[in-house]
């Protein structure tokens, strides 16, 4: 074939490099597939960012030979994910989107897994004054009166709808002042409290991916332990019936396992800087006491 | 000052010491990206070439598309590739979505416009200087193609690396269908996403390090290579 | 008309009648015809603009004429053009080795991989480039380019050879290296058909002229006749000197 003989004449080992390169290729995209016994978990950030799975996981598939991979996103995106089929489980943070999924036929089960709770976090200087406020509600209608800077997650997370909640409660409605004092940055809680912490804003947060994150600044925990600030996670497994595809049996193992003495105690055990961010609900009696 | 001068210090001791994480996450990236430069080769070097020498109608149109899409948002790309790959999308019994075959599909489509306009403009130079010769050789088309191709080789490795480039560093598409699944599907520009929200701002910018020193790497090479072509063949 | 010997040539005679060639309205060859029976080397001369390389692509088939037609012996334009080559004032060297240039030739017109040294070697030594085999083509001097380019178009043992001013540009020594080049081919049977606006070069090398001036030809004679008198009285000023050479 003439082509070829002409590359082949053409120069030294350039030719040779270009076949080593298209090989390469080849043998890596066969190399790139995913084993088959293994499940993908739709998360939210809180427990990927906390460190959690990322201590649970391994003794799980220790335990089971079950691979997990997570797809850490917020509660709405992960339901919308775990709605088209393409993960086998959530695991998330948002009760009446939870029970709305079950109710719909797309899940099979809603299982209480573990909770923490939220807080509310602000600049040290405290401009609005809500240090130390028990109720979350007038501590929110403060900084709104006050039109103090209020970092919202306006990403359809867990906290974001949490948030929400919390303001139409407090009477207080925000949504006019979109884009002034209060700001929705439209990302995960980390990137939220950067802008936070970077703009001197306040923000609500989950206790574990307040604890673990990394660039706090100025701010600090100003209001918690409102009854109405409880965070309570759970685990559900897409229906197969809706998708063949999905791992139930597999996933359900993963829920089993968690909601299990072993897993439950693992939840307990799991700590940042010395502290407990998540409480097991599954089996009351295997977990820590719970500090609130 | 202080952020910058921890974040080299943790890219150092990073690479010094090999840390695995690290290793494991650039070395998926490298193929991430190869792959998909290498199957976006395959496809936009011949279609290059065939913009470049066969005359059509609306051949004009089909330059100007291709060159306004070397522009293509990397989320856009993503999107699309989400919802082609869903479970619920036409592609969705393969079962790809969340892989790194899925990421190497977006990279591809980002990439692919990028050859495809930088070599249709080499060959189309290249052509014009070659024209008589071939015709008076009685080259046919696959002949004049195949010299042409040759000839402009380290030129389109240029462009392939300008590709390759642009692989390495997007975030947009292959966040949404990788997932950014740790052990899976994280690679460098996923990785620095992630960091950069749980506030690990040097662990961050220590890996952005690398990833520049990377694109550093391959642009000098690729301007190294083509120098010393230009010296050697003119 | 020159003295013809008796030729085999499969080529010739190359004959064009009525050949006009316009581009965006211009013409450029203006209703010419001829007829070319010998292998000798015809030297297309004329001042620069008369259309001299525009009618050698018309006969070599790069262009397609507007008007008239050529035929080379029993063969189209097209046909022939399989057992020539060509070679330009500007040589289009690919960007490869002295050798790969010429492989390239080879490898296109499908020369078998065993025969292929043995070709490049004889080729290279002719043109007076051996051991310089290895070196980028475009790398050469201007007047090593243009022999390899003339050793290029060789290699394949071309039946006509089409040289469009092939030493313009190049220092005198070139000149005369290119210049002894086309002598040994000529002499070794390949019809060579020639332009120049050099009337030393055409004295040089000329077994018959053709004198082409704003796209006509005005005069076809044997060199020593044209030379000697020319019959056109502008091909007699140009020889004077009073044209633009």
């Amino acid at each position: 074939m003439t082509i070829r003989t002409d590359m082949a004449t053409g120069s030294s080992g350039f030719g040779r490099l270009l076949l080593a390169f298209a090989l390469g290729a080849v043998m890596i995209a066969g190399a790139v597939n995913g084993e088959s016994r293994s499940i993908t978990i739709a998360s939210t950030t809180s427990t990927q960012n906390s460190g959690l799975l990322e201590w649970l996981l391994p003794q799980f598939t220790a335990q089971t030979g079950i691979g997990v991979q997570v797809v850490a996103v917020g509660t709405g995106q992960a339901i919308r994910i775990a709605t088209n089929g393409d993960a086998d489980l959530l695991l998330v943070h948002h009760e009446a989107s939870e029970r709305e999924f079950v109710a719909a036929g797309l899940g099979i089960a809603r299982h209480p897994v573990m909770h923490n709770d939220f807080v509310l976090v602000g600049p040290g200087s405290d401009p609005a004054g809500i240090r130390g406020m028990n109720d979350v509600t007038s501590a929110l209608r403060r900084i709104g009166s006050g039109e103090h800077v209020f970092l919202s997650r306006g990403d359809d997370s867990g906290t974001h709808k949490k948030e929400l909640e919390l303001w139409q409660s407090s009477g207080f409605d925000p949504r006019p002042a979109s884009g002034g004092w209060y700001r929705e940055s439209g990302s995960g809680m980390g990137a939220t409290l950067n802008t936070a912490s970077a703009m001197d804003g306040y923000a609500l947060t989950d206790r574990a991916s307040w604890v673990s994150f990394g660039n706090k600044g100025d701010l600090e925990i100003l209001v918690e332990g409102d009854t109405r600030l409880h965070n309570p996670y759970a685990a559900i497994v897409v229906n197969p019936e809706r998708h063949p595809h999905i791992h139930a049996n597999e996933a359900q193992a993963f829920v089993d396992w968690l909601t299990s003495r072993k897993g439950q105690a693992a939840i307990a055990a799991y700590r940042v800087a010395g502290q407990q961010l998540f409480f097991p609900d599954a089996v009351p009696q295997a977990g820590a006491a719970d500090g609130h | 000052m202080n952020e910058f001068s921890s974040a080299i210090g943790a890219a150092l001791s990073m690479i010094v010491t090999f840390d695995a994480a690290i290793v494991e996450i650039v070395l998926l990236s490298l193929r991430v990206s190869l792959s998909a430069v290498a199957i976006a080769s395959v496809v936009a070097l011949p279609l290059g070439a065939l913009i470049a020498l066969q005359h059509f109608p609306g051949r004009r149109a089909v330059v100007i598309l291709l060159n306004a899409l070397m522009g293509l948002p990397p989320v856009v790309v993503g999107l699309m590739v989400y919802l082609l790959l869903s479970r619920a999308g036409p592609l969705g019994p393969m079962g790809l979505l969340f892989t790194p075959t899925a990421m190497v599909i977006a990279q591809s489509i980002i990439v692919l416009p990028i050859i495809a306009a930088l070599s249709r403009q080499t060959i189309a130079d290249l052509h014009e200087e070659y024209d008589e010769h071939l015709r008076s050789l009685g080259c046919t088309p696959i002949q004049s193609v195949a010299t042409l191709l040759w000839d402009g080789r380290f030129r389109l490795l240029t462009a392939i690396m300008a590709g390759f480039g642009r692989a390495i560093a997007e975030v947009g598409a292959v966040i949404i269908v990788g997932g950014n699944i740790q052990h899976a599907t994280r690679v460098m520009t996923t990785t620095i996403a992630l960091e950069t929200s749980k506030g690990n701002l040097a662990l961050a910018l220590g890996l952005g390090l690398i990833l520049v020193t990377l694109a550093l790497g391959v642009n000098a090479t690729a301007l190294v290579i083509s120098d010393a072509a230009r010296q050697r063949y003119g | 008309m020159p003295p013809d010997r008796p030729d085999e040539h499969p080529l010739l005679p190359l004959v064009a009648r009525g050949l006009t060639f316009g581009i965006n309205g211009r013409r450029i060859i203006k209703d010419v015809s001829f007829w070319i029976g010998s292998s000798g080397r015809t030297v297309i001369l004329g001042p620069n603009g008369a259309g001299k390389s525009v009618m050698l692509r018309l006969c070599h088939g790069l262009l397609e004429p507007t008007g008239g037609e050529i035929r080379w012996g029993e063969l189209s334009v097209s046909q022939a053009r399989e057992q020539q080559a060509m070679a330009s004032q500007h040589p289009v060297l690919l960007r490869r080795t002295v050798k790969g240039n010429l492989l390239h030739v080879l490898s296109v017109k499908g020369v078998a991989r065993s025969e292929r040294p043995a070709l490049v070697d004889a080729a290279l030594e002719r043109a007076g480039l051996a051991g310089l085999g290895a070196r980028a083509a475009r790398t050469l001097s201007g007047g090593q380019q243009q022999r390899l380019a003339i050793a290029r178009a060789l290699v394949l043992r071309p039946k006509v050879l089409l040289l469009d001013e092939p030493t313009t540009n190049l220092d005198p020594a070139a000149v005369r290296g290119v210049e002894e080049l086309i002598g040994v081919i000529g002499a070794a049977g390949t019809k060579i058909l020639m332009t120049t606006h050099d009337i030393a070069q055409a004295r040089r090398l000329a077994a018959d002229v053709m004198f082409l001036n704003d796209g006509r030809l005005l005069e076809h004679a044997p060199a020593a006749e044209f030379f000697a008198a020319p019959k056109d009285p502008v091909a007699a000023g140009f020889l004077a000197g009073e044209l633009p050479g």
